[in-house]
């Protein structure tokens, strides 16, 4: 009897993994279906991400790259639990770029919110083929057979079997159809929403046998490191590499020209020229000896102090008002009972994860090989065809485990430098970037400056707000002249600000770019989410109300937007993490003398955050004591993981507010390395109280909405403590830690 | 040709003239648990112990490291096997990469402090950065661990 089967990769199709379009877009012959790096002809395989073998060992596929947020253990065990597997059987393996896992891109906090459904439905279908091999091999039907903890148990005889034993059996039974595929119900879960039993990478991670990029190992590789201009996108004039070549492991100095992307794609490479070496430190040496001398170009006189009161000159006057238009701010401002207005600056920031960026590749017989710590392999994989040539399918990206990224690991320079090298000295090698390189070469977070100007009636009620805001915005990086915000930037705060104000203005100020400007985690949230909860805070004390009372009032009635959004905002859900973070942090509490408490909240990546920040002042100098953080993400996976998210976004934040600067002279960045580029360190680290909101709501972001509102809560709890007002970061600059 | 014993092992090598530990350890030996962070003892990714005192590896010549015992985070301890069942209890790591140089030099504290109140904590522990931020769960298990050590 011949019937129509559903394919697995139809399968992936149908749970959605397709967003990207690339998997629907792909009509592949049946024939050529079956291209699982699971599948060994042993194994049950029902889908692209599971494997059973007959020792009941399951391997589960992660198509996104581990960075810290724990998604190969959150996207195992979202598999594990409709699949309903015994966790001590179940391990992980890293997928490579390719477009039959669906979009890898590991960015924008979204893995779980998109993900989470589909990847349980692959262990739903599992495990429904397993209920019915079951039922096949009992003889009875299948509504007797339930999977339990890595058996199926037959609810009318008792019998059970292990999921091993029914290999042969599940190989030969069709995948159901989608209705009957059903998920668990939330109230028998066992590892969603749960503290973890045992992290994937837990025991690498304590034993020193993670595998990140920067530990890719080939035989007879060599290990490369790059002198780049000074003043970004400068090109060498000439060098001399004689005091390189007498370094001893030094083999041979290469220059590269730069590549620039097309208009809208890609992240192309610098250029410079590259030492290569039998050792990294040889490497490193040699290019300190190199004696090059450069061509700056057009970014040579950037002074960011410089631009900085550019900026601020031209956000103190008219710029592009851009929608939403509500109301009518100067009439506001007319009648109004009282107006303040207030002008707030933040430096441009650089990601500095632990790990360097870096890459080993190798190209040879037409080939492409590459292992690196990359957040989006598929862009990888279409940049390197781009550049170099190869047919997709010659190029394999194998993702390491990332030494943190934040957003610095999205962007490709870094593999493009491997694989040009590589092609030219025929070997393997691994480019290796230092600390300074880091530092000094990044996609930089954005320098900004923003102006608010708002105004009260006599009851202390907001009636108009004008907000302009001016930093080179993250296009310019993908085409040249792109002088203004971009709309997906102003959309991380500035447009879609949470409150209830009748008269709004928002106005886009020009800025140009002269470094490479890229995305830092939660991106312009943390220009938006200083500048609102500062200006906020400001308004609440002009009005002489309490800080958590102004804001709950000013965010309005309980609504749901009406916008079109995968996840339309809902003020009472702001609202609800504000009162939590009160209650979590007692905050009419009477504090020691020096002390301030400070309050911000923001939505970002359809996540609600409050956050409470405790901070002592003496002699001048800042302590940050406690922070409160409350996240409403709806539904979540690994409880544990999500906090410890938290923790470290309220770290992340506070290094940007007491140090995070990076300035340039000449168009060349001041900071090198941790000595000038600081970061938290334990002795400053405070108490952190993290309340997450349980509720029924889809999953939204988690790795970056912490973020925002930390600079915020920390100056207004300055303010509170002090009477002064912090408008420029870091505190650094105003001597106060 | 020298000689160094990582982890109760000897691996026979020949580095460069001022070749730091740390490359050493990681490309010529091929043991990558210890991590390269700054390369100029700032951060302490690369904290390895010589004779029981923990040094930045990316900062120490090899030739100080020649007829000592070296422990990396491959290797094991008392004090080790404490904090890593602290690190499990407490699920400390995000990234993992900086933990290699935050349990060795949690090691040496163990070794040397039997009680070590909050500040000895912070003061054995300030050099090493965590870019994700887990001082908090850090803190926490290294106090369990000093629990679990006299308990063993």
């Amino acid at each position: 009897m011949e019937k129509i089967q559903m394919k697995r990769r139809d399968f992936v199709k149908i749970v959605g993994l397709a967003s990207g379009g690339l998997i629907l877009g792909c009509n592949v012959s049946p024939e050529k279906i079956v291209i699982n790096t699971l599948e060994d002809g042993i194994s049950f395989v029902p889908n692209l991400f599971i494997q059973l073998q007959k020792d009941g060992k399951v391997t589960i596929v992660v198509a996104r790259s581990e960075m810290g947020q724990g998604i190969r253990t959150s996207m195992a065990s979202a598999i594990a639990e409709d699949l309903e597997a015994d966790w001590q059987y179940v391990s992980v393996q890293q997928a490579t770029g390719d477009a039959k896992f669906g979009n890898q891109n590991t960015d924008g906090s979204r893995s779980i919110r998109t993900l989470l459904r589909p990847m349980r439905k692959m262990g739903a279908m599992a495990r429904s083929i397993l209920e019915q091999a079951a039922a096949n091999k009992w003889g009875t039907s299948v509504e007797n057979c339930k999977a339990e903890n890595h058996f199926i148990v037959n609810s009318s005889s008792g019998e059970k079997v292990f999921f091993g034993d029914l290999v042969e059996e599940a190989k030969t039974i069709p995948i159901p159809s989608d209705e009957n595929i059903i998920l668990k119900d939330k109230k028998d879960f066992k590892y969603i929403g749960k503290k973890v039993i045992r992290g994937i990478d837990m025991e690498d991670f304590l034993h020193g046998k993670s595998k990140y990029g920067l530990d890719a190992r080939l035989p007879n590789m060599k290990y490369a490191s790059i002198a780049r201009s000074p003043v970004t996108f400068g090109s060498v004039k000439s060098y001399d590499s004689s005091d390189t070549e007498e370094i001893s492991g030094v083999e041979q100095v290469v220059q590269l020209d730069r590549l620039i992307p097309p208009a809208g794609q890609f992240f192309g490479m610098l250029g410079g020229v590259a030492v290569v070496a039998n050792n990294t430190w040889s490497a490193f040496q040699g290019k300190n000896n190199l004696n090059i001398e450069w061509n700056s170009g057009i970014n040579e006189s950037y002074d960011s102090e410089k631009f900085k009161e550019k900026l601020i000159d031209r956000i103190h006057n008219t710029a592009k008002v851009v929608p939403p238009f509500k109301g009518d701010v100067t009439k506001a401002f007319n009648n109004a009972d009282k107006v303040i207005e207030a002008t707030y600056t933040m430096p441009h920031l650089a990601h500095a994860p632990m790990e360097v960026p870096n890459a080993l590749a190798w190209v040879r017989d037409g080939k492409c090989d590459v292992w690196a710590p990359v957040q989006d392999p598929q862009t990888v994989r279409a940049e390197i065809a781009h550049f170099f040539g190869f047919a997709i399918e010659d190029i394999t990206i194998n993702v390491m485990m990332l030494g943190g990224a934040f957003g610095r690991k999205s962007k490709s320079d870094f593999v493009v430098e491997a694989v040009s090298l590589s092609q030219k000295i025929k070997a393997p090698v691994q480019v290796v970037w230092s600390r300074e390189d880091d530092i000094q070469h990044s996609f930089y977070h954005a320098q900004n400056a923003q102006y608010v100007k708002g105004s009260l009636d006599k009851n202390g009620n907001v009636t108009g707000w004008l907000h302009r805001v001016a930093f080179p915005s993250i296009t310019s990086s993908f085409k040249p002249m792109s002088d203004y915000i971009a709309g997906f930037e102003l959309g991380m705060g500035f447009t879609n600000n949470p409150y209830n104000i009748p008269n709004i203005q928002i106005e886009n100020a020009k800025a140009e770019s002269h470094l490479r400007i890229g995305w830092l985690r939660s991106v312009s949230n943390i220009i938006s989410g200083f500048g609102i909860n500062s200006f906020v805070d400001e308004l609440a004390v002009a009005s002489g109300k309490d800080a958590i009372d102004f804001r709950l009032n000013l965010l309005g009635e309980d609504k749901i937007s009406t916008e079109k959004s995968p996840h339309p905002f809902n003020v009472a859900r702001l609202k609800n993490v504000l009162l939590e973070a009160k209650k979590l942090s007692d905050w009419k509490r009477e504090l020691p003398e020096g002390h301030g408490l400070g309050v911000a909240i923001h939505y970002s990546f359809y996540s609600y955050v409050a956050t409470v920040v405790e901070v002592s002042v003496k002699s001048e100098k800042v302590k940050i004591e406690n922070i409160y953080s409350v996240l409403d993400c709806g539904m979540y996976v690994n409880r544990d993981a999500v906090i410890n998210q938290m923790e470290g976004a309220a770290i992340f934040g506070m290094s940007i507010t007491m140090f995070g600067k990076i300035s340039t002279k000449n168009g060349t960045v001041d900071q090198s390395n941790f000595h000038d580029y600081q970061m938290t360190r334990m002795i400053d680290a405070p108490n952190i109280h993290v309340h997450l909101v349980d509720n029924d709501e889809d999953p939204t972001g988690v790795g970056e909405p912490g973020v925002p509102p930390v600079s915020a809560a920390i100056t207004n709890a300055i303010f509170s403590a002090t009477g002064k007002r912090v408008r420029s970061l870091p505190l650094s600059d105003h001597g106060m830690v | 040709m020298q000689t160094l014993t990582i982890n109760g092992k000897d691996y026979q090598i020949k580095a460069p003239e001022g070749m730091p530990l740390l490359w050493a350890i990681r490309d010529l030996i091929g043991l990558t648990g210890t991590k390269f962070g700054c390369g100029v003892a700032q951060c302490g990714a690369c904290s390895i112990m010589i004779d029981g005192v923990v040094v930045r590896s990316c900062s120490t010549m090899v030739s100080q490291g020649v007829g000592k015992k070296i422990t990396t985070i491959e290797g094991s301890s008392d004090s080790l096997t404490a904090l890593r069942q602290a690190w499990r209890n407490n699920s400390v790591p995000q990234c993992g990469y900086c933990q290699s140089g935050q349990l060795i030099s949690a090691a040496e504290l163990l070794d040397t402090n039997e009680n070590p109140t909050d500040k000895d904590i912070d003061n054995a522990m300030s050099g090493n950065i965590c870019r994700c931020g887990t001082y908090v769960r850090i803190k926490k298990a290294i106090k369990e661990a000093v629990e679990l050590k006299k308990q063993a």
